[in-house]
């Protein structure tokens, strides 16, 4: 097991390529869930928590069920099912871990639970399930790439939130207002997190 | 024949998919650094969205109401595939460029959005009206980010050399943070021009009155 390359893969999902800032995934939830630090935090973890697992699972859907080279069929190439056989993966998963979660641990529901269905369109998902494949990655790396993933949306979205939580006193233009200030805002962070893309490691 | 032209017009600037209901921002942001990807995306996004407008709407007699977004999303990832498939055999360049963003025209919100809210309650017909129009908005909000960006950021529109030869290209504009700054900027624009649209209408209101008076 090589640990600096699970390294990498963290430092490069969380900061080098953040999702949100460099990737340009799950950009509806982070204009639309950031007004409140609170809300912020709660969709951050359940996000994390779903990409893991959906890392996971998408991994082994592909691997064990697509992959013309080691699925259990024995050779038939499906691999043009992925888009298809993920999503419904991924919005079954979040359904499952709703219900879960519900039965098992009410005081954890009342916090994530009205993020998770949000979670279901939230292109990142499926776009660290599709990313772990493109790029190669072992189910150790799939796994590890998910949760930095999250880790690094959760990130861009509460520094927003506690950004956007001080602009609501701030004394902006008319036409700025809402929307398109968070907007500007997730530029000029993206600006910073610029400097992260000299970073080398290993 | 009028209700089929405000079907049609209204996704392109009053509704716009993009722009006024902010939806599908991940793919209006990520590929929007040149004019020939966000074409290429918004031509991907019509056809994806006017083929699944046409069978929600054929079938929304037929699906249970409780597992109806499942079915949805089922039939729009059919059609995300057809897409990347002949995607990936005409046109491997623009493949490559638009990236992980072709099966994530899955989860673009705009193509969900349309089934539930108008296909799985109109005629087929009306339907593939509805999608045309949205897709055509989506693909103007598109190219319209573009345009911004091609020109400031590389001094060319859709490949054509646009910019004096001592243009100083700002390269931020094509990277990630001069899609954010963009966007902003033109939904501002957007807001503004509500404004004094708003504003008109109030002063002219004020006038009628006066002369009623």
């Amino acid at each position: 097991m090589d640990f600096s390359n699970l390294l990498v893969i963290v430092v490069g999902s969380i900061l080098i390529n953040n999702f949100v800032l460099a990737r340009f995934l799950g950009i509806c939830p982070y204009i639309g869930v950031s007004k409140k630090l609170d809300s912020a935090i709660g969709m951050g973890m359940a996000v994390i928590f779903v990409m893991t697992i959906a890392s996971m699972a998408s991994w082994i859907i592909y691997y064990y069920l697509l992959h013309p080279e080691t699925n259990i069929w024995g050779g038939y190439d499906l691999t043009f099912l992925r888009t298809i056989a993920f999503i419904l993966v991924i919005a079954s998963l979040v359904q499952f871990v709703e219900m879960v979660i519900q039965k098992t641990a009410p005081a954890l529901y009342n916090s994530l639970g009205i993020f998770l269905p949000l979670i279901t369109t939230n292109c990142a998902v499926l776009g660290v399930a599709v990313l772990n494949i493109d790029e190669n990655y072992t189910f150790i790396e799939s796994i590890v790439n998910g949760i930095a993933a999250g880790v690094g949306f959760t990130l861009a979205l509460v520094l927003m939130a506690g950004i956007r939580e001080r602009l609501e006193l701030a004394n902006i233009p008319k036409a700025l207002q809402g929307v398109p200030i968070a907007f500007i805002m997730a530029g000029l962070m993206a600006i910073a997190f610029l400097g992260f893309s000299g970073l080398k490691v290993g | 024949m009028s209700d089929v032209r405000k079907e049609f017009t209204k996704g392109l600037i009053k509704d716009n998919p993009v722009l006024r209901l902010a939806l599908g921002l991940c793919p209006a942001l990520a590929v929007s650094a040149t004019v020939f990807d966000a074409l290429g995306m918004g031509i991907s996004v019509i056809f994806v969205l006017t083929m699944s407008n046409l069978i929600v709407s054929l079938m929304r007699k037929a699906v249970p109401p409780k597992i109806r977004i499942p079915i949805f999303i089922v039939v729009i990832a059919t059609f995300v595939t057809i897409v990347e498939m002949v995607m990936a055999a005409y046109q491997p360049g623009l493949y490559q460029s638009l990236g992980i963003f072709v099966p994530l025209i899955v989860v673009n919100c705009v193509i969900l959005a349309r089934s539930e809210a108008f296909a799985s309650k109109n005629s087929p017909f009306i339907s593939i009206i509805d999608a045309l129009g949205m897709g055509v908005g989506f693909t103007f909000a598109l190219t319209m980010i573009a345009t911004v960006r091609e020109i400031l950021g590389n001094g060319t529109w859709l490949g054509f050399t646009v910019a004096p030869s001592d243009f100083q290209p700002v390269l931020l504009m094509m990277l990630a943070p001069g899609a954010f700054i963009t966007m902003g900027l033109i939904l501002a624009w957007f807001n503004w021009m509500d404004d004094q649209k708003e504003k008109h209408l109030k002063a002219t209101f004020m006038l009628d009155e006066k002369e009623a008076k």
